[in-house]
């Protein structure tokens, strides 16, 4: 019933003004036009766009950068993965060779990629130079650790699952007193990054929320800037799609402005991090190197800022454009 | 072409604008509404234009019925209705010719279009050496001249006009009162508003006459040639 009533409505409209139905390269071209006179109106005030863009752009760069950090964090993590490691004790009875022939046994295990052994005099020699007990271990007749192998399991088994299946077969092995999976704080870690994701989602929900404001309130300013141009608008015969327009290019325009900024923001910090972290890497032994905003998120934050400006624009120009009527 | 039947305004808080006023204007008529400020000459116009509503009885333009129409199409129907204010109500950013083309802009013609029926408008009102001048350089008829173009650029069958006179002196009246006679003589139904008897007295047109918002007196003698 609705769908009809608007429908006649429609047509009654089209009855009044037959100039009304346009094609659809002028409708094009005005957009166009409009775009690019709303954008000119935006560089006519250089200094008050450049700030509102620059706001828009820390409120955009605090989040994106944070997100950026946290995935460069979960690549290190997924690293460290791989690294995961099961340690296996042997029992005091075992004898060295015999824990080199495990070793060997496991070597040719397909779940496992390499087999470190250290020996019980091996170990006791590191523990000698490292705690500085080596008096009170002279005193002492017989070797009190066990030999040691550090089982590194290819990655397919180094998930948590496989791994802790790997785990299991390991520990019946009879020579083995105690078996470890050092994925324990890997796992932490993983839990930490959980909730850091979720501290970067709500900050940006929040950040996205007050970009929303800025925008809609500087259109505010400028619908009451342009009061007396609305109200001739509408008194010769522009239609609230017309008189919008411009604001909600304004808008768009803000946050894509805002999102290429915020963008450069992000870019330059990791560019002054870039050497210090790559230090720090070497420090490690690592290859790690920071990666930047990549082709897709840069198309998010853009895409997204956009929508914000449209958004917000849209906000302030439902709410104050109905006020403004010609008397 | 405009029908009034019965019309009231009451405005909140109780005070007429218009009292029970009946009136009929023929397409290609041309009007003169007077009376004393405040007796609803204004407020007569603002009804036809839309820019308000009555609170009783019908008002119809060009065989709509104003009081059913949504507000999505009062945009449509005051492309019909070319106003001209006494305060001009110009854009003072925007060149002349920009004034001018805004209701072709509105309505969305095309940009060739547009030229070409922008500067035949100011050509109509002796102001096209002045296209590309802002308003505010003009003096007020030459002002007020802008405001008649872009009032009948888009070829609107009726015209209002508020008190077009009402800052200018003598011979810019008439200078503007002969301009309101060109479109009269191809056809627009003109509507004028003004308290200059003087001026009205020798130019034989029909006129209504409010007084205390209702209609008062309807003279309509002479017809339009």
């Amino acid at each position: 019933m609705i769908g009809k009533s608007r429908k006649t409505r429609k047509k009654s409209a089209a009855n009044i003004s037959p100039r009304s139905t346009l094609r659809v390269d002028v409708w094009l071209m005005r957009h166009l036009q409009v775009a690019l006179a709303s954008l000119g109106r935006l560089v006519r005030t250089p200094l008050s766009t450049l700030m509102t863009i620059l706001v828009i752009g820390i409120a955009l760069a605090l989040p994106s950068g944070l997100y950026l950090l946290l995935n460069n964090a979960k690549t290190l993590s997924g690293n460290w993965d791989g690294a995961a490691s099961i340690s296996l004790f042997m029992t005091q009875e075992t004898s060295e060779q015999r824990a080199e022939q495990i070793a060997e046994q496991l070597r040719n295990d397909p779940a496992i990629l390499k087999v470190q052994l250290i020996s019980r005099t091996a170990a006791l020699e590191e523990f000698r130079q490292l705690s500085g007990f080596a008096d009170v271990l002279d005193s002492i007749k017989d070797n009190p650790l066990p030999s040691l192998l550090i089982v590194e399991p290819r990655p397919e088994h180094a998930e948590p699952i496989p791994a802790e299946a790997l785990l299991a077969r390991l520990r019946k092995i009879q020579e083995v007193e105690f078996a470890q999976l050092d994925l324990e704080w890997v796992r932490r870690f993983h839990a930490i990054t959980e909730i850091a994701q979720r501290g970067v989602m709500i900050l940006a929900s929040l950040l996205g929320l007050s970009v929303l404001l800025i925008v809609g309130n500087t259109i505010r300013l400028e619908i009451q800037n342009r009061h007396a141009e609305i109200e001739i608008t509408k008194l010769i015969g522009g239609t609230n799609a017309f008189i919008r327009r411009p604001f909600l290019y304004n808008g768009a325009w803000y946050g894509l402005f805002g999102g290429i900024s915020a963008w450069l923001m992000v870019a330059v910090s990791l560019l002054l991090l870039d050497n210090p972290v790559a230090q720090l890497a070497g420090l490690y032994q690592s290859g790690f190197e920071l990666r930047g905003i990549d082709f897709s998120t840069l198309i998010t934050l853009l895409g997204g800022s956009t929508v914000l400006g449209l958004t917000g624009s849209w906000i302030a120009v439902g709410r104050h454009l109905h006020q403004i009527e010609p008397s | 072409m405009i029908h009034f039947d019965n019309v009231t305004k009451r405005y909140p808080g109780g005070h007429e604008g218009l009292s029970n006023v009946s009136f009929h204007i023929e397409p290609g008529e041309m009007v003169f509404l007077t009376g004393h400020s405040g007796a609803g000459k204004s407020t007569l116009l603002k009804l036809i234009g839309l820019l308000e509503r009555s609170t009783r009885g019908q008002v119809r333009v060009a065989g709509r019925n104003l009081t059913r129409l949504s507000r999505g199409q009062i945009p449509y129907h005051r492309r019909e209705v070319g106003m001209i204010f006494q305060d001009h109500r110009l854009l003072y950013d925007r060149t002349v010719f920009d004034n001018v083309a805004m209701p072709l802009v509105v309505a969305g013609l095309g940009h060739l279009e547009i030229g070409r029926r922008v500067r035949a408008a100011l050509d109509k009102v002796g102001l096209l050496s002045k296209e590309k001048e802002l308003p505010i350089t003009l003096s007020g008829g030459e002002q007020q001249r802008v405001g008649i173009a872009r009032a009948v650029v888009s070829k609107p069958p009726v015209v209002l006009a508020d008190e077009p006179t009402g800052n200018l002196d003598p011979t810019l009246s008439r200078e503007i009162m002969s301009l309101f006679e060109q479109f009269n003589d191809v056809g627009v139904t003109l509507l004028i508003a003004t308290h200059d008897l003087n001026l009205i007295s020798r130019m034989n047109r029909r006129i209504l006459v409010l007084d205390k918002s209702r209609l008062a007196k309807d003279s309509a003698a002479e017809v339009p040639c």
